[in-house]
């Protein structure tokens, strides 16, 4: 029974990724199937663990087919089998079934060449948290053998529009799991998630112009954020959550204003004849960096999120659009066009200097992985949206395709622990 | 940063087709989600003509349905021989210029609305796909805002017109010629309870 009640938990996956490119130096790692008992044998959790390291690039997830031992702790490896494989770490575990329709998972990481435990965790959890808790121990490993911390645990948001209704959806990092927050049959856009990962605004078109909502995802509860007269979009949540930078119109261009996230104290913050729009908060919540075409084509500015005048904040490429920081707020992604195509560029704001980080045409809406690491965003591939990952120093590329799926305005949600 | 390299050559490619079976289970509830409104404006709950559903899956997501109402009936300005029934209004690539050829639309709606003293008219802005989905909502505002500063100067006073817009979403997609851009360029004319 429970066995056949697992399987659900990880059937309903809908994004499929394709990842080319690695690092130059990859961790060998031998990721043992995990022991378990016959009714739960349908489970393969050393695969996901495995998918999540292979997908980073940065891990070489070895075959394990070939060793005949299959240790489910550290006190049963013999080291001289997996130091043939080359394995310079190798993760096992078990997994068995509790009383309550409960299972318990235990989960041990050990330096091969060193022969030591690196990591042990053990975990007491409702079957529907099994991938969640495979993501876990792939966040562990992630985090014991590069020192920084994994993100396999946290979750994307983005737009699904499929047979002519829009579907702002939520899953995995690795694209399984999709659920849907709320569907209409007008566009949403601009997804964004509060900082405690709690709640997302985001703008839906459904009165005929677009008004910005906060949903929770846990109780499904909407509220209206902003609906004043004109447009109201691009919410932005300060990095306290506290505030969101948001874009209003009223009966004119588009300008950026700050309103508390209960929908009260609404402040203008910039006041010029021109576009401004595309607002986002520096992690230390000093200044929000946005787009204008104050200066003819649009690049992006900076301005006090007290207000103040602007300072430009981008020179090279002819259009930049879309800035979003590295958690770390050293780097800020855009999307850069110095003609046709619209491309991902990565800057660094101590030196000024950029990098184009995407070769497709139309790409847009940048969002780094909460680690900094990657950097998430919207691509077309055959006259449809997907979703493209490329990590910040360009080596590694994923592609996530939803088949029948028009996929767009993906967020990276943030790490919950 | 100065050693960001695009590794072009790749190293290596791998395909995950993860299972795709739909086992997913979405009970029924009778209610929808309900809505607050915090906004100073005022604002009706979303009409969910399609009950809210909520799925057995465990990571803690509601989903909720929308479904707006679009009343239909009789209406004058949509008589196919009126002047009236003409609402779109083009534009040049990069452009917020209204063109001439525009003028008797604009006229036509204008007294409309000066001799219908309770109409209200919302200009639609719209551009087509290329560039970012937010800058594009701002585009098509501009191109709404100029339509507007016409009537204003006609004599239409704000009060009778609203801009909004729908930036590059109402847009057809993947367009192969200028011409299929160029129609997503535009302004179109409705008004309120349409």
């Amino acid at each position: 029974m429970l066995g056949a009640l697992l399987v659900t938990t990880t059937a309903s996956a809908a994004l499929e990724i394709e990842i080319s490119g690695g690092s130059a130096q990859q961790i060998p790692i031998a990721i043992v199937p995990f022991g378990q008992a016959a009714n739960v044998n349908q489970l393969d959790i050393s695969s996901i663990i495995g998918a999540d390291l292979r997908r980073s690039g940065l891990f070489r997830v070895l075959e394990t087919g070939g060793v005949v031992s299959r240790p489910t702790d550290t006190a049963q490896i013999k080291y001289a089998e997996w130091a043939a494989l080359q394995a310079q770490a190798m993760a096992v575990g078990n997994i068995e079934v509790l009383p309550g329709n409960r299972l318990k998972i235990t989960f041990k990481l050990a330096d091969v060449l060193k022969q030591t435990q690196l990591a042990g965790m053990e975990y007491n959890i409702t079957p529907s948290q099994f991938r969640t808790t495979a993501h876990k121990i792939a966040d562990v490993i992630y985090q014991k053998l590069t020192g920084e911390a994994g993100i396999f645990a946290s979750r994307i948001a983005y737009i699904n529009k499929a047979k002519g209704r829009y579907a702002l959806q939520v899953a995995d990092a690795d694209g399984v799991n999709p659920q849907t927050v709320v569907s209409s049959n007008e566009p949403i856009i601009s997804p964004a998630w509060s900082p405690d990962g709690t709640k997302l605004a985001y703008v839906s078109f459904e009165k005929k112009k677009p008004i910005i909502f906060i949903q929770s995802l846990m109780t499904g509860q909407r509220t209206v954020l902003a609906n004043f007269k004109g447009n109201n979009s691009a919410p932005a949540w300060s990095p306290d959550g506290s505030k969101l930078a948001i874009v209003l119109t009223y009966g004119a261009n588009s300008q950026i204003y700050t309103i508390n996230a209960n929908g009260t104290g609404l402040k203008p913050l910039t006041k010029s004849s021109a576009i401004d729009t595309e607002p986002t908060w520096s992690p230390d919540a000093k200044w929000i960096y946005f787009s204008s075409d104050r200066g003819g084509k649009p690049q992006i500015y900076k301005v006090s999120s007290l207000g103040g005048d602007a300072e430009r904040v981008t020179f090279e490429g002819a259009n930049n659009l879309s800035p979003r920081f590295s958690p770390d707020g050293k780097f800020l992604a855009m999307i850069r066009s110095d003609g046709g195509s619209y491309r991902v560029a990565l800057q660094d704001l101590t030196s000024g200097q950029g990098q184009l980080l995407s070769e497709g045409g139309q790409d847009e809406s940048p969002s780094f992985a909460p680690n900094g690491r990657v950097i998430l965003y919207a691509t077309r591939i055959g006259g449809r949206g997907a979703l493209a990952a490329v990590s910040a120093d360009g080596r590694v590329k994923q592609r996530l395709s939803e088949s029948g799926g028009d996929v767009r305005e993906p967020a990276w949600g943030p790490l919950l622990n | 940063m100065k050693n960001l390299m695009f590794n072009k050559k790749l190293l290596s490619c791998l395909v995950i087709a993860l299972v795709l079976t739909a086992c997913k289970s979405t009970p029924m509830v009778d209610k929808p989600a309900p809505v607050e409104d915090r906004s100073t404006a005022t604002q009706t709950a979303p009409k969910a003509v399609e009950p809210a559903t909520t799925s057995v899956d465990t990571s803690g997501v509601k989903e909720v349905a929308i479904d707006s109402s679009a009343t239909t009936g009789d209406n004058p300005l949509k008589d196919p021989n009126n002047i009236l029934s003409k609402r779109n209004i083009y534009f040049d690539f990069d452009s917020d210029t209204v063109k001439a050829e525009y003028r008797p639309i604009i006229e036509a709606h204008a007294k409309y609305l000066l001799a219908h003293s309770n109409a209200k008219m919302i200009l639609q802005g719209n551009t087509d796909e290329r560039g970012t989905r937010e800058y594009n909502l701002a585009l098509g505002q501009r191109r709404a805002v100029s339509v507007k500063k016409s009537f204003n100067l006609l004599g239409v006073k704000d009060n009778q017109i609203e801009t909004v817009s729908f930036g590059e979403e109402k847009a057809t997609p993947n367009c192969a010629d200028e011409a299929c851009h160029q129609a997503n360029r535009r302004v179109d004319i409705a008004y309120e309870n349409e």
